[in-house]
């Protein structure tokens, strides 16, 4: 019953790779929606409309070795417009960068290497796994090593890469676990153990890696007892919910967003302190766009004393996407190189137009990406950019901060 | 020659002695104290009275001249080496570690069955035997050594001894060899030079140096921002020129440049040897990595365990306020 | 041609290394390990040369520190015959040990050409691409970066790496074993579903041969990281902190213009 991601991406591809039948593949009408959403459709030599007619035209050879196979950053947009809902990002385009591999043809060497990365230790940054657990050193609450002294907890919570080892997320990393323990909540991590959950492998076309992580954490969740998983990073959360139960490893599993969500009341009482901005908040694309989760993280920001939030011209399913999902983070080299732009830098503009102080995210890649983009367009003294966590920590008085 | 001499493989690469070969007569001269031993040269090329004169700070210039030794190629090299090696018996042959010493030093060890030591940094006589500090696994680690049979081969790391002076005269002495140099395996056909018109490293005051840390080519950007507010080039260690993320004429360590500049700013780079090689004499080296182990910080002046990617942007802010 | 790669595995440095109870050597009981690099380099030379000419690459390994996945990488990326060597997991496999072992295979192998890493970085006290070639008594140069067919046949062209980006080109009478700095282009990618399928299809051939011993007159004393000794003074704090002390430091020695 295991229906892989493999078996529903080949059945697209072969419906794409027939020619000559009359009958136009996947049901596409060529309207073209997809290409025109496309944040980088114009700098992409196969956008999703002309992939489709290629293969219908000629097959896939040309599509296979192009470099725009590597310029997908996971959005969204396609998918959810496309008046025949073909699924574009979630199999059309791992299962054509999967068969290109398979071909022979090489993906851009930063992505190879967090393949590599991932493979050996467990993490797209090749960090070592011992230092996984480092980001809580120090810290004033109590962790709970599950790996360690495994317990019943009402929270497991899948840190994630960027969210352990990444200096600028570390600050959110530590303020998420004040607030789990403010709340009263029973919660542990993996430690050392914890490995990626895979979705960015899954989307850069490496299914074998992904269903080796599938399967390493299948064991490891197995070991636990727990309610729920929650995370920092919509693309886990995104993974979990919809691929892994594929696989038969089903867990419920928030984002943080809506699991603090669920506590508004609560929340409500601890936070005191006010925070006087002007806060605009951008939607990440899994858990807003594709999982139409809008409302929850607006509501924890407006919990917030004294924050005033704007909305952008773009928000919610028409928000901009930073650039940072489908192998993003890896690619802005190679999508600068064939033309594209820096998506994080368009949206930082749109950001400040709204004359807001500070831009929240929820998402892991967010907070670098648009820290630099902001740096680029010289706007960092005047637009901060923060994650809802942080500002919820702020109001409840719960630390440090960074300095940025 | 005694068996308390230690010879020097004199290296000569493209008609000029390359400087490791006076490295390597300081260490020799630290071994033969009050021996009563030799510092033996060896010269290896087609004409080698031309070197002669630059090699005072050895007792004894050995010349080995042969048509098959105008240009490195390994079999005659070895040969020559090996025969010379063998009626003089000295107590140790030092060789640098350069692409030719890689050849040359396992070969001759494995040749003469002798005991052979790579990536040394120090030598002392004890004795009967030799003490030796080597350092392997990319700089983490450092092994001593000791040797009690001669001839001990050792290969050496350039760096790890100040260049000798030139003492007084040294004996300059021709060498016929008995063994045939020819036919060989191997042929020497030419050098290939690198394409002129890039930046010449080694005439920059100041470089920004790019290591595995940047991540991604799109981050160079970053250090080519810095370099031009600071006025200096951009340079790389050699995984960076591997991913072809920059030409190799900017590539600084031991397969590539060996720089001296004024100011050297290391951003992610480890600081394995072979990098450390390439510029360690900088005058003034700060090193940023996100690793405090690095071996980098082990010769930077200053070091911060910050972020290259973070600290190159606001190096860059930092140096525009103080302007502006 | 018959192209023969030797592999290896090397402690990964990722992790900080430790000493073992006796002080001499490195403690592999805790170490993971990872294909030595030029090795890596060496196994891509080849399948390019079998690419562009035709023939075969087989690859020769010992069996100790975790090589099973590196030798399905290897199959996975073409090579055709895999050749593992029983070796006794609690000897380290130095170079003298190591050479005796792997040349046996080699000279059954018989192939016209050798590929092996310059270097790794567990090397102490022999080179192993070197050692191959003196027990073949083959002839051998090392360094090189790029290997391809001569004009002549039974000949390979080699370019050996200088300093200053200058390169000596060689050309090489087979058989001979040649010590890879890198190949023509990097390792190529193989995507995990192939090392996977290569898991289930693809038999190690197996042999045993004896190991070396020695080298003599030389010992390990003492082993330890690096002194702390003359470090860097390290610049604490957040990034613009750094950054202006950094910028202080410059202007003090007038570097700033």
């Amino acid at each position: 019953m295991i229906a892989t991601q493999s078996r529903q991406g080949l059945e697209l591809l072969e419906e794409l790779s027939r020619t000559g039948d009359g009958k136009p593949p996947l049901g596409c009408m060529q309207c073209g929606l997809c290409a025109a959403s496309c944040p980088l459709g114009d700098a992409m030599e196969f956008p999703p409309r002309k992939l489709i007619l290629e293969a219908m035209a000629r097959g896939l050879d040309r599509v296979l070795a192009s470099p725009s196979l590597w310029m997908c950053v996971g959005c969204y947009t396609c998918s959810l417009r496309c008046p025949r809902d073909i699924e574009l990002t979630d199999r059309l385009w791992p299962a054509l960068r999967d068969r290109s591999m398979q071909a022979g043809f090489q993906p851009p060497a930063e992505l190879q290497e967090t393949f590599q990365n991932v493979l050996k230790y467990g993490n797209v940054l090749g960090k070592s796994p011992r230092q996984r657990l480092d980001w809580a050193k120090d810290l004033d609450v109590r962790v709970l090593d599950l790996s360690k002294e495994p317990r019943p907890v009402e929270v497991l919570w899948l840190v994630g890469c960027y969210p352990s080892y990444y200096p600028r997320n570390r600050v959110v990393t530590r303020a998420f676990a004040r607030i789990l323990t403010e709340l009263g909540v029973s919660w542990g991590v993996l430690g050392a153990k914890e490995k990626a959950v895979g979705e960015c492998d899954r989307m850069f076309g490496e299914e074998g890696l992904f269903e080796t992580l599938v399967e390493e954490n299948r064991k490891l969740l197995a070991q636990q007892d727990f309610e729920r998983i929650v995370t920092l990073d919509p693309h886990a959360f995104r993974a979990l919910q919809n691929f892994y139960p594929r696989y038969g490893v089903w867990y419920p599993v928030e984002h943080y967003t809506t699991f603090l969500a669920g506590r508004l009341e609560k929340l409500r009482a601890l936070v005191v302190r006010p925070v006087e901005a002007t806060v605009t908040y951008h939607d990440n694309c899994c858990v807003g766009r594709r999982a139409g989760c809008f409302e929850p993280p607006r509501a924890l920001l407006q919990l917030i004393p004294g924050l005033k939030l704007v909305e952008m011209e773009r928000n919610r399913e028409n928000a901009l996407c930073c650039g940072g999902g489908g192998g993003g983070m890896w690619l802005d080299g190679h999508i600068v190189a064939q033309g594209g732009k820096r998506l994080s830098d368009q949206r930082i503009l749109q950001a400040a137009q709204t004359g807001a102080d500070i831009l929240a995210v929820s998402c892991p890649y967010e907070l670098s990406r648009f820290e630099d983009a902001a740096k680029v367009a010289g706007l960092e003294s005047r637009l901060k950019v923060r994650d809802i966590i942080e500002l919820l920590a702020e109001s409840m008085d719960l630390g440090e901060r960074s300095d940025s | 020659m005694s068996g308390s001499d230690i010879l020097v493989l004199a290296e000569v690469h493209r008609g000029t002695l390359a400087d490791i070969t006076f490295e390597l007569l300081a260490a020799a001269r630290g071994l033969v104290g009050g021996s009563g031993g030799e510092v033996v040269a060896l010269v290896l090329s087609e004409n080698g009275a031309a070197f002669a004169p630059a090699l005072g700070a050895a007792d004894r210039i050995l010349l080995v001249d042969h048509s098959a030794l105008a240009n490195y190629a390994p079999e005659p090299f070895l040969a020559a080496l090996a025969e010379v090696v063998t009626a003089r018996s000295p107590r140790a042959v030092l060789i640098g570690a350069t692409s030719i010493g890689w050849d040359l030093a396992p070969l001759l060890a494995a040749r003469l069955d002798a005991p052979l030591a790579l990536g040394c940094k120090a030598i002392s006589a004890e004795d009967s035997a030799l003490a030796v500090t080597a350092s392997f696994c990319g700089g983490k680690m450092v092994a001593e050594l000791r040797i009690d049979r001669a001839p001990a081969v050792l290969m050496v790391l350039p760096g790890s001894f100040r260049a000798a002076e030139a003492a007084g005269k040294a004996q300059v002495e021709p060498c016929t060899l008995s063994a045939s140099l020819e036919p060989a395996a191997i042929r020497f056909e030419e050098f290939l030079l690198p394409e002129a018109g890039d930046v010449d490293i080694t005439q920059q005051d100041i470089l920004v140096a790019v290591g595995r840390g940047i991540q991604q080519k799109e981050n160079i950007e970053l250090a080519e921002q810095l370099a031009q507010v600071l006025g200096g080039a951009v340079c790389a260690s050699r995984p960076v020129v591997d991913q072809g993320w920059l030409p190799t004429t900017r590539q600084v360590g031991k397969s590539g440049m060996t720089v001296r500049p004024k100011l050297y700013l290391a951003f992610g780079i480890s600081g394995a040897p072979e990098h450390q090689e390439g510029m360690k004499n900088s005058e003034l080296i700060v090193a940023v990595n996100t690793d405090p182990r690095a071996p980098i910080f082990d010769i930077a002046h200053y070091g911060a365990q910050v972020d290259a990617l973070e600290l190159l942007p606001a190096l860059v802010e930092a140096i525009g306020a103080r302007k502006g | 041609m018959n192209i023969g790669v030797v592999l290896r595995q090397v402690p990964d440095l990722i992790e900080p290394l430790e000493v073992d109870a006796s002080g001499t050597a490195l403690d592999l009981s805790a170490a993971t390990f990872v294909v030595n690099e030029t090795d890596d380099h060496a196994l891509e030379q080849a399948l390019l040369l079998k690419e562009s000419g035709g023939g075969t690459v087989t690859v020769v390994a010992l069996d100790f520190g975790e090589v099973d996945n590196t030798l399905y990488t290897a199959a996975a990326k073409g090579a055709d015959r895999i050749l593992k060597l029983a070796w006794d997991e609690s000897q380290s496999p130095t170079p003298h040990r190591a050479a005796a072992a792997l040349a046996e295979a080699l000279r059954t192998l018989a192939p016209d050409l050798v590929l092996v890493g310059v270097q790794a970085h567990d090397e102490l006290d022999g080179a192993l691409a070197p050692l191959l070639a003196a027990r073949l008594g083959w002839p051998y140069v090392g360094v090189i970066r790029g290997v391809k067919q001569a004009a002549e046949g039974g000949s390979v062209v080699v370019c050996k790496e200088f300093p200053g980006a200058v390169m000596a080109r060689l050309v090489v009478r087979l058989p001979a074993v040649l010590g890879i700095l890198g190949a023509e282009q990097p390792p190529r990618y193989v995507p995990v579903s192939r090392i996977r399928a290569a898991m289930k299809s693809t038999r190690f051939e197996e042999a045993a041969h004896a190991a070396g011993t020695g080298p003599a007159g030389i010992a390990v004393t003492h082993m330890a990281p690096p002194p702390a000794g003359a470090r860097a003074e390290m610049i604490a704090g957040s990034d613009t902190e750094v950054a202006q002390r950094i910028v202080e430091i410059l202007a003090q020695k007038g570097l700033l213009k």
